[in-house]
């Protein structure tokens, strides 16, 4: 009842740049409108958060956030990102990207940022195909879902990414639609603060192209979906958490865990060379 | 007399291979970060900086394949961090991509490509000098960039530190195109302790945070650099943008954007080219070489000298931006130019593309796994001052 | 909660919803603000914006308990909570 304005977050935007480009019902504005409350809520300071995004709508997130961000090349955020937080450890570095920018592309670099557990944040929003392109299948596309690359349907299995990322050795696994907003923007607060690599999937409506190819032209449609399809279920077994077209979507806060991070032990072993030389 | 200061840092001699010796260039340059994969003959690079990066405070990361450590390499540039990469062939050409996307975004990095036979897998352990002309016509789209071109040992060392004042300077990717002949090759090398001042470091934005446009560039043609982590919450991208940063789709800003990064090198070419030339003033037959094959024509115009032929050699220290005006001024005199290469003709077209027909261009190729021997090159030279016609004999 | 007796100083502590701003320069109609206010007070708009979307606006400000779903869900940062000071 009582409320609290909310500080305006126009603070974190680039105003000058808006409105941007996402199309009407997409949901990164949202994802994008949930990471800015997040750093809020977790108290970051923002003049040493760095966000680096790839190439697709996702990707274009690095351009309306008021952070030192970087839009670099499709699918190699993830390494651009290591080398920034390696050589200043005190950045708090977001990856921002799409499905196909993190998981085809730079599926590579995904499965081996978590396995050296990297202190990276990545929030990748999943709307299911390649949108700034025009809708073509990506790696997370359901099985027979429409698009101009899979005009008959999608014959490929797709990822499940939380479980991909937690086998890699992820610390921190969650998924969240758009509509969940609460539970996602705490969860980027969560992930900002904790150690270690930490995913947070963002399923998103894509309305002009993957909803319209498959029957959701409105995003409200897509929306509608989430809400009577997806069920939150913190820490389910990752195996019973895959995305079929129009089925059931676990979503919820899936792996928190400890594990030394890279960084740590980098610093560890500096120190023991130092001893050594010292010595 | 040679040893290792507390702080990590050699002085003296050593005696060292060109990979080990381009590592404590770099060090020496003060690169902080490495990221590499493991590619023959390069890998001793990474291995020597594996082991001295710890040692003066630095990080190093064999990253996933070489188009990781090209993007880490840039992300740590922009935390303010100098950097390097170190590869051959086949993983040069997976860098080209983001080795564009370093040039766009004008980061300051040294790539080290020790060449092997190629082309694909070719011969993993043995020399070539095939990936010349994609050091400068690698990546997509318009560009300039810096390669230099050492040829022994000591040489890398002082190229790579040279390597890194010019990426700093002209906030660009610098190369250092060797090969496998001297990335494997042992000699004498002197480490000697640079004064502090005379390594450059990129320019810092001179305005306050709110006035900073990271593209806005000084009267140089270069941007001052702010890194991330300082409070200037710039943004930068490798889409076509303007002084602000901002991607700007239009014909406009990519006239001014390209212009500008081809001329911050184009026209303070004088500053950067460097070669080394001998016995070319009365010369007739030019030798043209540059890297392993250098060392071999010195000894082939010794020889040509000795059985009375004015020959000369003109050593292309900086490959890129290539020594035309150079080349162009020699022609006037020269009656040929004799380029041997471990490649079947690359800089050789420069060389007559520069020359304008006025004399001769003759290739003395060889196709990789093999260095040149003096013998033949000097053929090459009695040939062309034996023959009447004034065509290019391959 | 039914009171025995009016409190003295309910005109001063009854809370006052913030006011709802929506910024029809960057809205774009896409109606999520409008379909999951909890108290359907916003509604699509018949006129168009300057880019030729249509876009959200106030129906029932009386209903607007000012809980912030618009402000937080809207794709656009296009919806901001202000504090109404009218009448104080």
């Amino acid at each position: 009842m009582v409320t609290e304005t909310h500080k305006p977050i126009d603070c974190y935007l680039r105003v000058d740049r808006m409105p941007h480009i996402w199309c009407a019902g997409c949901g990164i504005g949202m994802a994008t409108n949930c990471f800015v409350r997040g750093i809020e809520r977790a108290g970051l300071n923002v003049d040493k958060v760095a966000v680096v995004s790839g190439i697709g709508c996702s990707g274009r997130v690095a351009g309306y956030v008021k952070f030192d961000s970087f839009h670099t090349t499709h699918g190699r955020a993830l390494p651009f990102a290591t080398g920034l937080k390696l050589g200043n450890p005190e950045l708090n570095v977001v990856v921002f990207s799409g499905d196909g920018d993190i998981a085809a592309i730079g599926g590579n670099h995904l499965i081996h940022s978590a396995r050296r557990n990297m202190d990276i944040t990545v929030i990748c929003v999943n709307n299911f195909n390649y949108g700034m392109t025009g809708g073509q299948m990506g790696p997370t596309t359901p099985l027979e879902a429409r698009s101009t690359t899979s005009p008959y349907g999608n014959i490929e299995y797709p990822f499940n990414l939380p479980y991909l990322v937690a086998a890699s050795g992820a610390t921190y696994v969650a998924r969240w639609t758009v509509l969940h907003l609460q539970q996602l923007e705490r969860s980027i607060a969560e992930a900002l603060v904790k150690p270690g690599f930490s995913f947070i999937e963002v399923l998103s409506p894509c309305p002009p192209v993957y909803g319209r190819m498959n029957k959701r032209s409105k995003g409200i449609d897509e929306m509608h979906y989430y809400q009577e399809k997806s069920i939150v279920r913190n820490g389910a077994d990752l195996k019973e958490t895959e995305i079929t077209f129009g089925g059931p979507i676990v979503v919820g806060k899936f792996i928190d865990i400890e594990r030394i991070t890279f960084g740590e032990r980098q610093r560890k072993l500096l120190d023991k060379v130092h001893e050594k030389k010292q010595a | 007399m040679s040893g290792e200061s507390k702080d990590g840092m050699l002085s003296g001699e050593f005696f060292m291979n060109g990979d080990e010796a381009c590592a404590e260039g770099a060090i020496v340059a003060g690169c902080r970060f490495f990221a590499g994969y493991p590619i023959t003959p390069a890998t001793e690079v990474a291995e020597r900086m594996s082991e001295r990066l710890p040692q003066v405070g630095g990080v190093f990361i064999q990253m996933e394949d070489e188009i990781a450590s090209m993007n880490a390499i840039l992300g740590a540039s922009w935390a303010g961090v100098k950097s390097m990469t170190a590869t051959s062939g086949p993983g040069f050409s997976l860098m080209m991509e983001n080795l564009g996307l370093g040039v766009m975004l004008e980061t300051p990095c040294v790539v080290v490509d020790i060449q092997r036979a190629g082309p694909s897998t070719g011969l993993p352990t043995l020399v070539a000098q095939g990936d010349m002309m994609q050091a400068r016509w690698g990546s997509h789209g318009s560009y300039e960039i810096i390669a230099l071109v050492p040829s022994s040992p000591q040489e890398i060392f002082d190229l790579t530190i040279t390597a890194f004042n010019l990426s700093e300077r002209y906030r660009v990717p610098v190369l250092i195109m060797s090969d496998e002949a001297i990335g494997h090759m042992s000699e004498k090398v002197v480490i000697h302790p640079v004064e502090s001042g005379s390594l450059i470091i990129r320019k810092k934005p001179r305005v306050p945070p709110e006035q900073y446009q990271p593209y806005k560039p000084d009267k140089d043609l270069i941007p001052p650099m702010a890194i991330a982590g300082e409070g200037y919450r710039f943004h930068v991208t490798g889409l076509t943008h303007d002084e602000r940063g901002y991607p700007a789709m239009n014909a406009e800003a990519q006239d001014k954007l390209v212009r500008r990064l081809v001329d911050k090198i184009r026209l303070n070419k004088k500053e950067i080219i460097k070669y080394e030339e001998v016995d070319t003033k009365d010369a007739e037959v030019i030798v043209c070489a540059y890297g392993i094959t250098a060392r071999i024509a010195r000894r082939a115009v010794q020889l040509a000298r000795a059985a009375g032929i004015r020959a000369g050699l003109l050593r292309p220290i900086t490959i890129w931006p290539f020594p035309e005006e150079r080349i162009r001024e020699l022609a006037k005199k020269a009656k040929a130019f004799v380029v041997p290469e471990i490649n079947y003709g690359q800089i050789v077209f420069e060389v007559e593309r520069c020359v304008g027909g006025k004399a001769k261009t003759v290739l003395v190729p060889n196709m990789g796994g093999s260095v040149h021997r003096p013998e033949t090159i000097l053929e090459a030279i009695r040939a062309v001052v034996q023959s009447k016609n004034g065509n290019r004999n391959t | 909660m039914k009171l025995w007796r009016t409190p003295f100083d309910q005109a001063e502590k009854a809370t006052r919803p913030p006011k709802v701003v929506i910024n029809k320069d960057r809205c774009k109609g896409c109606g999520y603000c409008v379909e999951f206010c909890p108290r359907d007070t916003l509604k699509m708009s018949d006129e168009l914006g300057p880019k030729g979307y249509g876009f959200a606006t106030m129906a029932d400000k009386s209903k607007c308990l000012g809980c912030g779903l618009c402000e937080i869900i809207c794709p656009e940062f296009a919806i901001n909570l202000e504090a109404d000071d009218n009448g104080k």
